[in-house]
């Protein structure tokens, strides 16, 4: 109970005296983040509708496996991007490895199926109420994509956030793909790690909670501007 | 000179779902001029009918066939729904979105949705939510996103199946003032009165056939089947 209690002091003054490093971490954590989530984003939100509104052969079986690939273990993930950015690795002349590059290209294939089965299910759905009015006002396919993401956009921020949840507490991928060095690819979960294994516990509890309050703050920004709640039912 | 997409033409149509005959075998011929009501028993083939001409539905066999090109010619034609179907958005975007997807600029766009908003009784409501407007409202919304793009020919399936006396009277005021302005309509209904009241001619179907093809004057006082006399008549037609 101590350790806890020590850690959101900890993390408390840590926040109140603007820590140098605690703000180039949280920075360095947000950046890798949100890129990776917008990056994501673009790919995951088009291919969740596109997926929800075509017809193909093969289409149960590809949302299987992105409904699989949600599952995607981290540090797997982590191992084969580092093995593809290494020097002797296909894309090692690059020299992303140990990068926040690395690390967002990490997040990107990690979140990425997460994103886009969730959007899937949500543009399945609107799908199912528009077909028959889009199919009669003789829409392309592109234009019923946009109309499906444009009328869906707060199912779908919902779906983009669910990823940025998911990469702001990543630790596995990140860690091997940017090794975790301090005033370059040290972030947040990485730090919490470095400080549990060297024994400082009320300083990893309180970047711990300085994660949780970035996390949640996020989401609530998030909702606040995209005024989810409000016109929810529209 | 702009080409008419119509006459339409429908030849041998046939439609089966699950080994089901929902409509045919049809051959019909919708001309350029006239209001027509297409009636029968639940089950009939209105709704069928009604989407196979617009392409929602496809034939097991058989072809419609307008008079451009396919792709033009499904541009120009619009359908309103039994359950209205409301975009996700306000009024004026439900009703810009049709002239948005052809191209037209957004801001005569929306001078063209006030203008309709005002003649459907929808100025009031123009930025609250079309999911939030009653069933009337939703109706008439439907009905002026439909016409607003002002195609040669609209098709309504049952529009004021759900509505009372007064929103009935709105949407059949509307559609009698487009129709005198040139628009072929094609409606699907169950109210006799409504048949009456509106129609030129009426299309009278019998278990996915057209049991009869009449000017509206011939049918109401002197059909030429049994179950149709048993429909004016007030009797249940099954």
């Amino acid at each position: 109970m101590g350790d806890i209690w020590e850690g959101i002091s900890a993390g408390f003054w840590l926040v109140v005296t603007l820590d140098p490093d605690l703000v180039e971490i949280t920075l360095m954590s947000l950046r890798v983040t949100v890129t990776a989530t917008i990056v994501a984003s673009c790919v995951a939100l088009p291919f969740g509708a596109w997926l929800a509104i075509r017809r193909f052969r093969y289409r149960r079986f590809v949302i299987a496996v992105l409904n699989a690939m949600m599952g995607l273990p981290p540090v797997v993930v982590g191992l084969i991007v580092y093995l593809m950015l290494s020097r002797s690795g296909p894309l090692g002349v690059l020299g992303l490895l140990f990068t926040p590059t690395a690390m967002i290209i990490a997040q990107v294939i990690i979140i990425t199926p997460l994103i886009a089965s969730i959007a899937h299910q949500a543009i399945r759905d609107l799908w199912a109420d528009y077909h028959d009015l889009l199919i009669s006002m003789s829409t392309s396919k592109r234009q019923r994509i946009m109309t499906l993401i444009w009328d869906g956009r707060r199912a779908l921020l919902t779906a983009a956030l669910a990823g940025f949840g998911r990469a702001i507490g990543e630790v596995g991928a990140i860690m091997i793909v940017g090794g975790n060095i301090d005033h370059a690819t040290r972030v947040l979960t990485t730090a919490i790690a470095l400080e549990t294994g060297k024994g400082d516990f009320s300083l990893a509890l309180g970047l711990g909670f300085v994660l949780i309050a970035l996390a949640v703050t996020v989401n609530v920004v998030i909702h606040v501007i995209g005024r989810t709640e409000r016109e929810g039912k529209w | 000179m702009v080409t008419s997409i119509l006459p339409v033409v429908m030849t041998d149509a046939v439609v089966k779902r699950r080994a089901k005959d929902l409509l045919g075998p049809v051959d019909l011929t919708i001309s350029e001029t006239g209001f027509t009501i297409v009636m029968g028993p639940n089950g009939a083939g209105k709704t069928t009918l009604l989407r196979s001409l617009h392409g929602l539905e496809r034939l097991t066999q058989g072809r419609v066939q307008w008079q451009t090109p396919l792709k033009d010619a499904h541009r120009r034609q619009a359908f309103v729904f039994q359950t209205p179907i409301m975009l996700r958005r306000s009024v004026l975007e439900n009703l810009t979105y049709p002239l948005l997807l052809r191209g037209t600029k957004k801001g005569l766009a929306e001078a063209l949705a006030r203008d309709w908003a005002q003649r459907v009784g929808l100025d009031d409501v123009l930025g609250n939510p079309a999911p939030q407007l009653s069933g009337g409202e939703k109706q008439k919304l439907a009905l002026a996103r439909a016409l607003i793009t002002q195609p040669d020919i609209v098709f309504l399936d049952e529009p004021c199946a759900n509505l009372d006396g007064r929103a009935t009277r709105e949407i059949e005021t509307i559609l009698q003032q487009v129709n005198a302005a040139g628009t072929r309509i094609v409606m699907a209904t169950h109210n006799i009165g409504q048949a009456k009241r509106l129609a030129t001619d009426v299309l009278f179907l019998l278990n996915g056939q057209i049991a009869e093809q009449s000017p509206a004057h011939t049918f109401f006082n002197a059909p030429q089947t049994p179950q149709a006399a048993a429909l004016l008549r007030g009797d249940i037609v099954e």
